[in-house]
């Protein structure tokens, strides 16, 4: 009986399965109808409208390149901008022997091997009839030979097209960035359609980041050809729309201020204003051509760049990462001071050296024979190596960490440009996730002094300054201050604040305070360099020298006993005026030796063309209005 | 019950009884491998290194496709849930080590050579849904409807995320012609259109800048002609001209000059178009209607209800990529990357559908032995 049911139902499932199919057939049926009833129209119906485009050949579509948006610094001053550059193209399918061609061109222009090689790469990844550029930026009696001699030299073309330049050069190659030659990887990263008849791309800092606004989007013309594929007429055009116009927050003359200011030496400047984020300056130094990038360097050339020991291309401000050595005091005894571990009025005698209880080993001050009797203020000023020992060791590193993260410290600023790092901000899990190790008590000590394991960016050090001088306020550190799209309008974005530091406000003023006594006090460590020197303003600041090199415990540091590159980084951080502040900067010399005495005085500079410079005060009076 | 002895059967029915393959089919396939490759030739510019890699590649297909025949019904029902749950596996593991090829992460590297897993999933789909409606008796019911389309949509989420929204929607479209087959009620077919139309605003959110630009390219190609666009109006041009009797082997100006983009691959049917014209179009048109009804012939006599979905699923989904390929070259459908089964140039695509027609082969070997 069973059986016969699942015999039964079996049958049952078989027939619905080929009504099913029935109905499937169908309708496959009517869909195949339908296909064809639509390609009888193509190919009968319309037959004679396609013969005629296809027959008097042939539509072609060709891109017309946006012009790229320029990059103004925030009084107008042109940072990049667009210029006419004659290059030579060839369209490979009226050249007839290309070999021959290139051979006779030899005798015109200077042909490198590079440009051969992109030449070929780009014959064999063209569409049909797109001339392939050979060579770029000629100068203009070589266009005019060329010119002269054209019905010898069959496919090749002269044409002016618009090249990237950079009018202030190295100074700003890291704040700017650059544009270089579209090549695969870059195709892999934006829509290679929109870049169908553009040459170049934003390859690091502004250019990158702001690419797509600046890129604008492709126009095309329709253009009909003959068979040898000669343009005969145009169709149609659909006009590009030109790449938005960028207006940084960056001030030119500021920026060379700084430049200057570094005097040739390995460094970075990062200048903010507090009460904003507008970066002001953003200076690495030594800095590259770049236009060499939109030229298209040579293998020689670029290797000699790359492998220069003082590192060009390498953007200290944003991606250089350097232990923050005092700078990172403030912000420890602010930790202090909230967590209720200490007062500011609480004094320590502040010896030589200090040593954890229970243990040998000796943490030593970098100045041997101590800073006596130290309140904090005074700690700060002197920067005293064993009070902050003694306040790190008693506060511990779970309640300090926080604080320091508050701050920014460990993680990207997220400022708009290209390769920046996030730095170190050490903590227990973070030791144990990374060495797989338990964290020592003498690891908290010298991450109080901003040594060990910790890492800072010059950029993260002006953001954590900025916040001292706002008393806890963030705002998101930018660098692009207004988009132009040509609508006459002007389109600003708004400043960003972030999570704010909070604090009691007398612990703000006490680090506020010993801030200012570090500049303008006697005993502090930026009097002999600024505060001697009587400054128009008033500056609140504090020194550092990071170590590349530890000292043994019974060691000397020497500077002419080392070699240059063991020199401590020279750092100083600090905003002005104090009582207002307008601008908050971080310093540092690679190498430099003492931050009092290298760092403080390049700081002081950065600050005198900000807020003495007559133009700038004028603008800014105008801004007020 | 059919008596086999040897003599009763000349050499070549003994040797397509002993290989267990479908005549009928067997002789359909071949016409329209074989006119592909002749397409293939005048698409590639004539050229026999690319002719060479295509027969290597049918030469993989055909072996694949007669080793797959030889496998028991009950082995490919037995494996059916083991390949889901590897392809949904292998899936996953794109989305976290794939190799990112053209922009998308579709690719799996395995030292020796790169597949797509998306691939296995238009036949492990299907197979699925046969094997787990199959488990069931009677109608299908609600219950199992939901099962089903669960079973589908998980391979078709991960692929989408790939992002490949042609062979994700084609996954879906075999797992979905399987609950068709199984008979369900009416209602639910007009509630699951309903729905799949209230799901096109959510797909259309979950879609690329570029997958949206190709939809709407559609609706007006002359918004785009640098792009998708650009296809679409030489591929009119291509089709249109070819007319009634076409330019001639060889001959299609379009496709010659290199106007038509992607003409060895997914627009290869314009390049057909122009040179065989609108007759060779409408005997293509029953060629591939020949296939697809000797394969829904072959589902009808299966020897049961697993075999029975599965072959009318294989059938049915090589109708859907041939109407979507031409929809699309003819400008009807958006261009969503589907080849013209077995003739666009292409490896894994090609022997896929191999894979799939051993299948039926394995089928139409096994039928219902005893007939009422």
């Amino acid at each position: 009986m069973a059986e016969r049911d699942a015999y039964g139902e079996e049958e049952e499932d078989r027939e619905r399965f080929v009504l099913r199919i029935l109905l499937a057939l169908v309708v496959l049926a009517a869909i195949l109808l339908a296909l064809g009833w639509r390609l009888s129209g193509l190919q009968v119906g319309a037959h004679s409208h396609f013969t005629t485009l296809s027959e008097s050949n042939r539509l072609r579509v060709e891109p017309i390149a946006p012009t790229r948006g320029v990059i103004r610094d925030r009084n107008g001053v042109l940072l990049a901008g667009n210029r006419a550059s004659y290059q030579l193209e060839i369209t490979v399918e009226q050249a007839g022997d290309l070999e021959a061609l290139l051979a006779r061109l030899r005798g015109y222009v200077e042909l490198s091997e590079a440009d051969v090689e992109r030449f070929r790469r780009g014959v064999r990844q063209r569409r049909p009839f797109q001339p392939v550029l050979l060579k770029a930026g000629l100068d203009d009696s070589t266009v005019a030979r060329i010119a002269v001699s054209r019905h010898e030299l069959p496919g090749v073309e002269i044409e002016a097209r618009p090249l990237r330049y950079y009018p202030l050069g190295s100074e700003f190659s890291h704040a700017v960035g650059y544009v270089g030659r579209i090549n695969q990887q870059d195709l892999q990263r934006v829509d290679a359609r929109a870049y169908a008849g553009s040459s170049h791309i934003g390859k690091s800092g502004i250019e990158r980041y702001y690419e797509e606004l600046l890129h604008g989007r492709p126009g095309y013309r329709q253009v009909e050809v003959n068979a040898q594929g000669r343009v005969l007429r145009e169709l149609s055009v659909t006009p590009p729309q030109p790449g938005t116009d960028l207006i940084l927050t960056l001030d030119a003359n500021l920026q060379h201020a700084a430049y200057r200011a570094l005097d040739g030496k390995d460094g970075a400047i990062v200048a903010v204003d507090p009460n904003n984020g507008e970066i002001l300056a953003l200076v690495s130094a030594p800095g590259f051509d770049p236009e060499a990038f939109v030229h298209g360097i040579s293998q020689a050339d670029f290797a000699a760049v790359r492998d220069n020991t003082r590192r060009p291309l390498f953007n200290r401000a944003l991606s250089g990462q350097y232990p923050p050595g005092s700078t990172v005091k403030p912000l420890v005894a602010l930790a202090g001071l909230e967590e209720e571990v200490t007062t500011a009025e609480r004094e320590m005698f502040a010896r030589g050296y200090y040593q954890l209880p229970g243990h040998e080993r000796r943490f030593r001050d970098w100045r041997r024979e101590g800073h006596g009797r130290v309140d904090m203020s005074r700690a700060i000023a002197v920067s005293s190596d064993v009070y902050f020992y003694d306040l790190a060791h008693t506060m511990g590193i779970d309640r300090m960490v926080p604080i320091l993260g508050a701050f920014g410290l460990g993680q990207r600023v997220g400022i708009d440009s290209t390769g920046e790092r996030a730095g170190i901000l050490p903590s227990r899990d973070w030791k144990r996730a990374t060495h797989g190790e338990a964290w020592f008590p003498g690891e908290t000590l010298i991450t109080a002094i901003g040594q060990g394991y910790m890492l800072t960016t010059p950029l993260q050090m002006a953001d954590f300054t900025a916040t001292l001088a706002t008393r806890g306020q963030r705002y998101q550190p930018h660098l692009l201050r207004a988009m132009d799209n040509g609508s006459g309008e002007l389109e600003y974005p708004l400043p960003v604040a972030r999570e704010p530091v909070v604090a009691a406000p007398k612990h703000w003023e006490t680090i506020h305070d010993s801030l200012v006594e570090a500049v303008h006090a006697r005993h502090g460590t930026a009097w002999g360099s600024v505060g001697s020197t009587r400054p128009e303003y008033t500056i609140a600041g504090k020194t550092g020298t990071s170590q590349v090199f530890s000292l043994g415990e019974d060691e000397e540091y020497d500077e002419e006993q080392l070699a240059r590159r063991l020199w401590d980084h020279a750092l100083f951080v600090g905003y002005a005026p104090a009582e207002a502040p307008r601008i908050a900067v971080a310093v540092l010399v690679e190498h430099g030796g003492s931050g009092g005495r290298v760092a403080a005085p390049v700081a002081r500079k950065v600050m005198d063309a900000f807020l003495l410079d007559a133009a700038s005060m004028a603008l800014e009076a105008a801004e007020d209005e | 019950m059919i008596s086999v002895t040897g003599r009763e059967m000349s050499l070549g029915q003994w040797v397509l009884r002993g290989l267990r393959l479908d005549s009928v089919l067997l002789v359909l396939l071949s016409i329209l491998l074989l006119l592909g490759l002749a397409v293939l030739f005048s698409a590639s510019g004539e050229s026999l290194v690319v002719i060479e890699r295509q027969l290597m590649r049918i030469g993989l297909g055909v072996a694949a496709m007669l080793l797959i025949a030889q496998v028991s019904l009950h082995t490919l029902r037995a494996v059916s849930p083991w390949l889901f749950v590897a392809g949904v596996i292998l899936l996953l593991l794109v989305m976290w080590i794939g190799d990112v090829g053209k922009g998308a992460q579709r690719w799996l590297d395995l030292g020796f050579m790169r597949f797509q897993p998306s691939e296995i999933m238009k036949l492990a789909v299907p197979m699925m849904v046969a094997w787990y409606l199959s488990q069931r008796h009677g109608r299908p019911r609600f219950r199992d409807l939901l099962v089903a389309a669960v079973l589908i949509m998980i391979p078709v989420y991960l692929i989408m995320q790939q992002p490949d929204l042609g062979t994700s929607m084609l996954v879906g479209a075999a797992g979905f012609l399987v609950i068709f087959l199984a008979g369900l009620g009416w209602r639910w077919f007009v509630g699951l259109g309903l729905a799949a139309a209230a799901a096109i605003p959510i797909l259309w959110s979950q879609m690329l800048d570029y997958q949206r630009q190709r939809v709407l390219t559609l609706f007006n190609p002359e918004s785009d002609p640098l792009g998708a666009g650009y296809h679409i109006i030489q591929s009119k041009i291509a089709i249109g001209s070819g007319g009634l009797y076409g330019k001639g082997w060889l001959n299609g100006t379009q496709s010659q000059l290199e106007f038509l983009p992607e003409r060895s691959t997914d627009f290869i049917f314009a390049v057909y178009a122009e040179e065989f014209g609108f007759i060779g179009v409408a005997l293509l048109l029953l060629l591939y209607f020949a296939i697809v009804a000797r394969g829904l012939w072959i589902a009808a006599l299966a020897q049961d209800r697993y075999a029975r979905l599965l072959g009318g699923s294989i059938s049915l989904t090589f109708a859907v990529y041939m109407v979507v390929n031409i929809g699309m070259v003819t400008g009807l459908l958006p261009v969503v990357g589907v080849p013209l089964p077995l003739v666009s140039y292409g490896g894994t695509s090609l022997v896929t559908l191999m894979v799939a027609f051993g299948i039926l082969m394995s089928i139409a070997s096994q039928k219902r032995l005893v007939n009422r």
